[in-house]
């Protein structure tokens, strides 16, 4: 079985990769994975639907399954039956999924479109092609909003992340990801540790009990959130004062939603997000999605998306076409994480780090979050 | 028992009366007083008033005027909330203006001891009322949760929260956008016909296997009774999230994950336990000898069992029935697990909104069906009382 | 049956013994009922139970590391853990990685032995890259050697042993029975390929490196064995075979295709093979001992690992302890979701103990409409009543804003009520309120109110009258719903991940973590065994205090 599925993959990726595909050749449906919301609504209307129009007869579905891909996806592999044609994940999942051969690898030049002006797929995606299997969308950044109206009179409204540390000056709630992962650092970062030695101190039990002993200063005031929805949810109540979240929902709740929030990009901690095409799918369905995945990725397709939703597009020739919002008409290059004056003082994670400590430090965090 | 007064309605003499309604008007009073500065003033303003209230209304006026007075009582109260905090004040001005127009004279006439009977002692009255008031503090803690969410429906912002606008009863802060995005969005309705086609198969399948089981399991002669029992139970006993995981790797591995009949297999199982519950219960008062009288007669079993045995254990059969469709069609976490993006039922998309985008179209569509299970609730006691009435079984 | 003074036994009407005639009777009494069971029975069994048993086994089950490294484990049997290794380990780690790479398979190895030992993760996927290259150092040389040795139709003959060589099929369908269990699929089918006896006498590893790859090579790349240029372990292999000087011994007398090629290499001088040098250059790690233990350790295919973790115990090479204090968390959960479900079941009994006697003693016309809200919220999906709460509970929330309005408390003061454990405790109150009603009410329904005027006219107080009269005969009902709302309460996973917060959290919330984000599958399962059993003695106290038929549901 798996011999037969194999076989048709690969023939199906070079037939794909080269110009004569046919349009009967692929098979009229596609079940995309993505986050749902606001961001899953900018995908659809900057590519998905712009598809379909061009491609009468096919139909999209999307599951809303990206934050279990890596689970769901190895379930699949076990059973010999996978359902999805495209996932949208983060890097660190694609590049899991990549190691354990659960995501195609793709030559990037070859089934992505060229920059307008002749750049090849890999150079206008650069660095940013952090595994041979992940199609890099889109650069985001968890980063703070903080309620405008609850900054304490005759204080500065807070500007780096250590302010978040700092319930003196600035009392109040805060909400942080139920996860060690940037919190960890951004301690380490406000006791004083130089930002390149981070991982160094990280790696030693000390430096582990040095990160969460800075935490615990806060830990009384702090609001664990595991859904990108619940910081905005939480600012808009005035439940916290200051909190953790991905751009893309602090800039849904401040300029669609009117909300008395501010951004604070200090530290901001930046990754990437992406399309991976799972392994195994029978021929029809891959030369389909390799279609898809064409179209959407292509230069004026990802720079469209930043007209709904303020991440960054991923190649290097949509920056440019980056114009304005396409409901409220606003400028959307300065809500860009990315915009150099968002991105002056970067955290930037170390995947392969986390990776290997991940479980270890967790259960860490964990044992210390439950006591 | 009701209609009929156990004991005599007699006038309570004012030394009782008065100082009673004024104890409560005090403690309503209190609140308002809290609320605009001063907690003891609240209380002294909310007695005398309450007490002159009372003395107007049961000697000045007398009985004679009841309906007018109350009235009169009902107006006061209404335009003091009016003054004291505008709109929010009126609906407190109602609540309380009905409240005291009937307290009054509940008290004052001594018609609390109607419907007790003429022994009871004072304090036992009063412990009866107080139970009362326990029993429905504790009906309002079930039920208030469920009133809250109706008016955030209507929120015009995307949040869970009650603005400013809505408190002040600014139309403003109002709309119907979040029931406008259930009726016209696709995934809603998907989800909507998904659980609509999900849930009354899986019921089926429950009932028909759970009914049978349970006619098997109720004859007296079956051999481990008790082990099979437990095994059918225990899809209800079993933590949802075990049954979950197991079931996700078990049907991915059948290739039953991300079916539709993987979901209703899945539903039909977590169904099983209330159908075989309810229908062994409606079984036990089940008289044997009715099916041996048709058997006699020579009524084979098929005919036995619907013309016989269904018609009496039916109400089980139905209100397991019930248990098993509102399992599936409340049920997130085995969905979760076992489905696939074609399967998304409400719960799932209420639960991925709640996750990644929190909007209250959620809302919105739980008072759509918050409201109608309260039709079918309202319905299926309207039957029930219809039927008991054709049986003669109950006077009404 | 006038005359009695038969004898002999009791005759039914047909003439057959009244006694085996009622024993058929009741045999076919019991098939059918049986029959009637047996469609449900077989459903549950295969939706349901079997589902679950499948997914304790994997709670002890580890066949990954014998899979992936079968030759390294042999290997590692007689090791002493005093040391790292020697070359003959690191030789077999060598091999066994290769495959494992070029299957993918290495880093799911490294993840399931990163959860005993932080950073077996990277090790397994650095050196998988690796691999590749510390053998292309062994194919440089001997096609310098031999330019026919890039040839992958000469290969293929000089492992088949020329045409009609004898055949060596055990080996060939070994190595297929180790990449069956390394992609857990079935292979079947002819490969065009079979090792020949002579040559795999005496190229052992080469013979046995190019069974793998030809399998491989058809099975999984879906290619033709004598199309394929050999990996680079084959090389390497063969370089392994060659170091032995009594292969150049054999190869002397050896006749088969290619025999001149292979002298020839075995003459030549090939660059010495030091895989433990190799590997540890590769990654440093490979030369701590600590993570071969664990190798080691977890090597047979079940391990109480994954149990001994859920109870925050751990293997050392000193046996099994605690882990360290700042590890340990599932023991804490275990207390706090005990002590959670309590207190639920607790508050459940208070509130719903008033309102079942209410609707069990009010007339029936207005009990009914009564039990409508006690069933309104129990139609009301989870989710909703669930947020519902979080937007009364929460600072800003609901109950908070009466109170400042009312001013009960101050609004710099405003009670915090979620995301702890009274948060979860009053949500799920709320949620498994009915379930506590429903049963009480139908025990006292029972009870006749006739009893309590008995009582209260023989002279008892009111109190006395209750608790001596009406409570014990209650008590079933309570007995009843407390159990069913506990087992119900410590399952409970969607409402404490929602107003939980980080002290309100339960057990499940912590399997449901395992299941899709750290994906330890095995741990998940560990714990939910635990959990699983901690309800089964409570289901069996239920069957036997109240019985399961007595439970009546409205």
């Amino acid at each position: 079985m798996k011999l037969t599925k194999t076989l048709l993959a690969t023939t199906a990726l070079t037939v794909a990769a080269g110009t004569a595909v046919t349009a009967q050749d692929m098979a009229n449906s596609m079940t995309i994975v993505s986050w749902g919301g606001a961001y899953q609504d900018s995908q659809d209307k900057a590519y998905v639907q712009p598809y379909l129009a061009a491609n009468s007869g096919v139909t999209a579905t999307w599951d809303e399954s990206s934050a279990e891909a890596v689970a769901k996806l190895r379930a699949m592999n076990e059973a010999g039956n996978v359902t999805w044609d495209l996932v949208d994940v983060v890097a660190s999942d694609a590049m899991r999924l990549c190691d354990e051969g659960l995501a195609l690898e793709l030559d990037h030049d070859e089934v992505l479109a060229a920059a307008p002006d002749g750049t090849s797929a890999s150079d206008d995606f650069g660095d940013l092609i952090v595994s041979d299997c992940f199609v890099p969308q889109i650069v985001y950044s968890t980063t703070f909003g903080y309620r405008t109206d609850m900054v304490p009179e005759g204080v500065e409204p807070p500007s780096t992340v250590c302010d978040v540390f700092d319930l003196a000056k600035y009392p109040g709630k805060r909400s942080l990801q139920k996860r060690p992962i940037d919190n960890m650092e951004w301690a380490l970062y406000c006791d004083g540790v130089a930002k390149d030695e981070i991982y160094d101190v990280l790696g030693t039990d000390e430096g582990v009990d040095r990160a969460l002993a800075k935490l615990g200063t806060i830990k009384d005031q702090v609001v664990w959130w595991s859904a990108g929805a619940e910081t905005p949810q939480l600012l808009a109540d005035g439940e916290v004062f200051i909190g953790s979240t991905y751009n893309g929902r602090l800039f849904s709740a401040i300029a669609e939603q009117n909300q008395p929030i501010a951004m604070m990009w200090d530290m901001q901690s930046f990754d990437l997000d992406g399309w991976i095409v799972p392994a195994g799918l029978p021929a029809d369905r891959l030369a389909r999605v390799m279609d898809f995945l064409k179209f959407a990725t292509d230069t004026q397709r990802l720079a469209d998306q930043a007209a709904y939703i303020s991440y960054g597009p991923a190649r290097a020739s949509s920056a440019p076409l980056v114009g304005k919002h396409a409901d409220l008409g606003i400028d959307m290059a300065p809500h860009m994480p990315t915009d150099p004056a968002n991105a002056g003082n970067v955290h930037i994670y170390d995947y392969e780090w986390w990776a290997d400590n991940r479980d270890d430090l967790d259960a860490k965090f964990q044992s210390w979050l439950a006591q | 028992m009701n209609g009929f007064t156990l004991t005599p309605v007699e006038t309570k003499p004012l030394s009782f009366a008065l100082p009673v309604i004024g104890a409560a008007g005090g403690f309503a009073g209190l609140f308002v007083g809290t609320a605009h500065g001063s907690g003891a003033m609240g209380i002294a303003i909310g007695a005398v008033a309450l007490i002159l209230l009372a003395y107007l209304a049961l000697v000045v006026f007398g009985l004679g005027q009841e309906k007018v007075t109350r009235w009169g009582i009902f107006a006061l109260f209404v335009i003091t909330g009016f003054l004291l905090a505008a709109l929010p004040g009126i609906v407190l001005g109602v609540l309380s203006g009905l409240f005291f127009s009937w307290f009054i004279f509940w008290i004052g006439e001594g018609r609390y001891r109607a419907n007790l009977a003429p022994y009871l002692t004072s304090g036992q009255v009063l412990w009866h009322y107080t139970f009362r008031v326990i029993c429905g503090a504790i009906f309002v803690f079930l039920i208030t949760p469920i009133l809250v969410v109706m008016p955030l429906s209507f929120n015009a912002q995307n949040f869970f929260t009650f603005t400013p606008e809505m408190l002040r009863f600014d139309p403003a802060g109002y709309s119907l956008k979040h029931y406008q995005d259930f009726f016209t969005s696709s995934g809603w309705q998907q989800a909507l016909r998904n659980s609509l086609a999900i849930a009354p198969v899986a019921t089926l399948l429950s009932v028909s296997f759970g009914t049978l089981a349970a006619i098997g399991l109720s004859s007296e002669h079956v051999p481990f009774r008790r082990a099979i029992m437990a095994i059918l139970i225990s899809p209800m006993i079993v933590p949802l999230i075990i049954s979950a995981a197991g079931m996700y790797f078990f049907y991915s591995r059948i290739g039953l994950q991300g079916t539709y009949f993987g979901v209703v297999l899945a539903h039909a199982a977590l169904g099983i336990p209330f159908v075989i519950i309810t229908v062994t219960a409606t079984l036990v008062g089940f008289d044997r000898s009715l099916t041996r009288a048709a058997a006699n007669m020579g009524a084979d079993p098929v005919t036995t069992f619907f013309r016989v045995q269904m018609p009496l254990i039916l109400p089980g059969v139905i209100s397991g029935g019930l248990f098993a469709f509102i399992t599936s069609f409340d049920e997130v976490v085995v969905v979760l697990f076992v489905g696939s993006a074609n399967q998304q039922t409400l719960p799932w998309r209420m639960f991925t909104g709640l996750r990644e985008q929190i909007s209250p179209t959620i809302l919105a569509v739980a008072t759509i069906l918050v409201v109608i299970s309260i039709a079918l609730l309202t319905t299926l006691e309207y039957l029930r009382r219809r039927s008991e009435r054709l049986r003669g079984m109950s006077p009404g | 049956m006038s005359d009695t003074t038969q004898t002999g036994p009791m005759l039914a009407a047909d003439g057959t013994p009244l006694k085996r005639s009622l024993r058929r009777a009741l045999r076919a009494q019991k098939m059918r009922a049986l029959a009637l069971i047996a469609p449900l029975l077989i459903f549950v069994l295969l939706t349901f139970i079997a589902p679950i048993v499948d997914m304790l086994f994997r709670s002890v089950e580890n066949q990954i590391v014998g899979n992936t490294l079968p030759m390294t484990v042999e290997e590692l049997r007689d090791w002493d853990a005093a040391d790292t290794p020697d070359e003959q380990v690191f030789r077999a780690l060598f091999f066994d990685l290769f495959l494992a790479a070029e299957a993918k398979e290495h880093t799911k190895l490294g993840s399931r032995l990163n959860y005993e030992e932080s950073g077996i993760s990277s090790l397994f996927r650095t050196s998988g890259r690796d691999v590749a290259d510390i053998g292309e150092v062994f194919q440089d040389a001997l096609e310098e050697i031999d330019p026919a040795f890039e040839e992958a139709q000469v290969w293929a003959e000089m492992m088949s042993g020329g045409a009609g060589a004898e055949a060596n099929t055990r080996l060939l369908s070994n190595q297929i029975g180790r990449l069956e269990q390394l992609e857990s699929s079935a292979f079947n089918g002819d490969i065009g390929f079979v090792p020949g006896a002579e040559i795999s006498e005496i190229l052992p590893n080469t013979a046995r490196a190019y069974a793998a790859f030809a399998g491989f090579t058809y099975f999984v790349d879906g290619d033709v064995v004598a199309e394929e240029e050999p990996w680079e372990a084959v090389y390497a292999a063969l370089a392994v075979d060659l170091e032995d000087p009594a292969t150049a011994t054999a190869l002397a007398s050896y006749s088969g295709p290619s025999a001149d090629m292979l002298r020839a290499a075995a003459a030549a001088e090939l660059p010495p093979i030091d895989m433990k040098a190799a590997m540890i250059d590769s990654n440093k790690d490979w030369a701590r001992p600590n993570f071969w233990e664990t190798i080691q350790t977890y090597s047979p295919p079940y391990t109480t690992g994954y149990f001994l973790n859920a109870v925050d115990m751990e293997k050392t090479p000193n046996g099994i302890a605690l882990r360290s204090e700042d590890e340990r968390i599932y023991g804490i959960l275990f207390k706090r979701t005990m002590f959670m479900s309590l207190m639920i079941t607790f508050s459940c009994v208070a509130l719903g103990y008033p309102i079942a006697w209410l609707l069990a003693n009010l007339p029936s016309r207005t009990s009914n409409l009564l039990m409508i809200l006690v069933l309104l919220p129990f139609w009301t999906s989870l989710l909703v009543r669930t947020s519902a709460w979080k937007v009364m509970l929460q600072q800003q929330g609901v109950i908070n804003d009466v109170l400042v309005w009312l001013g009960l408390v101050a609004d710099e003061s405003r009670l915090v009520m979620i995301n702890n454990q009274f948060g979860t405790i009053v949500a799920m109150t709320h949620i498994l309120l009915p379930f506590m009603i429903l049963p009480m009410y139908s025990v006292m329904q029972t009870i006749p109110q006739t009893y309590l005027r008995a009582a209260k006219s023989l002279g008892a107080t009111n109190w006395t009258a209750f608790w001596r009269v009406y409570f014990p005969q209650s008590v079933p009902g309570i007995g009843a719903g407390s159990i069913l709302v506990f087992i119900l309460a410590i399952g409970y996973y969607i409402t404490p991940e929602i107003v939980g917060g980080t002290t309100g959290t339960f057990i499940s919330n912590r399997i449901a973590y395992h299941i899709s984000s750290s994906l330890n599958w095995g741990l998940a399962a560990a714990l939910g065994t635990i959990l699983l059993a901690v309800v089964l003695i409570l289901y069996w106290a239920y069957d036997k205090i109240v019985g399961i038929d007595n439970v009546k549901l409205g």
